[in-house]
């Protein structure tokens, strides 16, 4: 595989009349990290949303391994190998814990392409003891950090190739943090890519292979993760 | 006796009106969506027997075998043709498309049909079993027979299927469904098949429990409204009882205040449950 499995090109996203993403670019290869920085309002939603399909992008073009998503549905573009873990987790509150990973099982079980599958709900208890103990249980019922790995073993069992976490530890424990970086990484190890935000952003810098500050729905910084200081991203952040 | 004899013709009759609130309350449970041509479509499945498929001699289950997919077709259709363009508008636009859908179907019945009353002749219409003293209606126990399957059918297909899984997950949060691969306009239309097909069992059974006429579609979908709100939002294990409620309070009403007191009288349970409990009697929660 030749080029960068992701390739944001001069993105521009509106909410109405205010424009969200202003020529957005940057690219990520196959297998490594990059960590979003950005202050509340600075774009980074939106961003995930345009890629995940959710939000209609005005100009500019999402590639995929090549291939342009241009319009696609949502539903289509997860079965490409994108899967979203979105911010505030949204649970299906009517499902239990179980039911909520199964819920992607069930779709993305038969793939085509003579594509194997990696992720098994046993995979994804393995990764996250805890969700195994609260299978029954609703899913609404969890601690934010167990609605985390579940919103995160979700995502994986739609069989990403790349992985989107948007807030990975809003109003989380440290303990918690610790523990789903753990995961992360692990999921990493599988060849998983992954496009995180990450409001701490010594941990956003130390996790990522390469960073993509926004401000204001443009690209303030951007690079490889250990190249910038974290004086830099600061600066950035704040504009 | 006689009160244990209205309340057991209420509990059977309550099949049937839990049966007419359960393709109401699926429509709203999955696409938030009230369906004021719920009635019409329950009168077509009744037209569909009577007119199409009786005259032909088939016997009942095998006219039934044909109007339920018929019908789901019909549901199918008018939600993925019609009805999904309305949706995500604000709340009036399919307010207004179903309410059209609604006059459009019991005009085109009664130019097609006429205003005759109509009702599928039938042995079991005016059979009985005496049990202890009471007689049992035949066709009402079939009301309720059939009424309480298809609840359990509901039950197992949105609890234990995958189907079920993506059709609450849809229900529960269309976007974040649209993110794990669902198609939910192609869950919508499912969902919209199958209240229809519910409607074409309760039509049959209103066929075969009453006369009709173009225009009973209304009172169908005054009782469906009833049943579900009394049942609470969403849940149908509470729609069924819902209509269980309604039709013994109607039968009650009828019986110790006067024929004419059946709708007050259900009318009344409605809104003391809107007064003292509005949000239904099982709101929901869980699936079911």
């Amino acid at each position: 595989m030749s080029g960068p499995l992701l390739r944001v090109d001069a993105l521009d996203a509106f909410h109405g009349q205010l424009q969200a993403l202003r020529g957005v670019s940057f690219e990520l290869a196959a297998g490594e990290a990059l960590a979003v920085i950005g202050a509340n309002g600075a774009g980074k939603t939106t961003l995930f949303r345009a890629i995940a399909g959710l939000h209609r992008a005005a100009g500019g073009a999402v590639v995929f391994d090549g291939e342009p998503l241009g319009g696609l549905p949502a539903h289509r573009i997860v079965r490409r190998g994108i899967a979203l873990v979105p911010e505030g987790r949204r649970i299906f509150p009517s499902l239990s814990v179980d039911e909520n990973l199964r819920v992607a099982e069930d779709r993305h079980r038969r793939r085509g392409r003579g594509q194997s599958r990696r992720w098994s709900r046993e995979r994804v208890y393995q990764l996250f003891p805890d969700l195994r103990e609260a299978a029954g249980r609703p899913g609404t019922r969890l601690s934010g950090g167990q609605q985390q790995m579940l919103a995160i073993g979700r995502a994986l069992l739609c069989e990403p190739r790349l992985l989107l976490c948007d807030e990975v530890s809003l109003g989380l424990s440290p303990v918690v943090v610790r523990d789903l970086y753990r995961a992360l990484g692990r999921i990493r190890g599988e060849g998983v890519t992954l496009v995180f935000v990450e409001q701490d952003v010594a941990r956003g810098l130390a996790f990522s292979d390469h960073v993509v500050c926004l401000h204001r729905g443009t690209v303030r910084l951007a690079g490889r993760s250990p190249a910038r200081s974290l004086e830099e991203v600061r600066r950035a952040y704040f504009g | 006796m006689e009160l244990v004899q209205t309340l057991v013709n209420g509990v059977l009759l309550g099949g049937l009106y839990g049966l007419i609130g359960l393709g109401l309350s699926i429509n709203f449970g999955i696409m938030r969506l009230v369906h004021l041509a719920h009635g019409e479509l329950v009168v077509l499945g009744a037209y569909f027997l009577v007119v199409g498929l009786v005259p032909l001699g088939l016997p009942p289950l095998v006219a039934a075998a044909v109007v339920v997919p018929a019908m789901f077709v019909v549901g199918w259709a008018l939600q993925r043709f019609i009805i999904q363009r309305a949706l995500g508008r604000g709340v009036l636009p399919p307010l207004i498309v179903t309410f059209g859908l609604s006059m459009v179907m019991q005009n085109a019945l009664l130019l097609w049909m006429t205003a005759d009353a109509r009702t599928l002749h039938t042995p079991l219409a005016s059979a009985g079993a005496p049990l202890g003293g009471i007689t049992v209606p035949l066709i009402r126990l079939v009301d309720f027979g059939v009424g309480l399957s298809c609840l359990a059918a509901l039950l197992v297909l949105l609890g234990r299927t995958a189907l079920g899984r993506a059709l609450r997950a849809t229900s529960d949060d269309p976007e974040t469904a649209r993110t794990m691969g669902i198609d939910t306009a192609r869950m919508f239309a499912v969902a919209g098949g199958i209240a229809a097909a519910l409607g074409g069992v309760a039509g049959m059974l209103l066929a075969a429990t009453s006369t009709f006429y173009p225009s009973t579609g209304s009172e169908v979908l005054l009782i469906a409204f009833e049943v579900v709100v009394v049942g609470g939002l969403g849940s149908i294990t509470g729609t069924f009882v819902g209509g269980i409620l309604l039709a013994v309070a109607q039968l009650l009403g009828a019986r110790f205040l006067g024929p004419s007191y059946a709708l007050v009288a259900g009318h009344m349970v409605f809104l003391l449950v809107l007064l003292f409990r509005p949000q239904g009697l099982m709101p929901r929660t869980a699936p079911g």
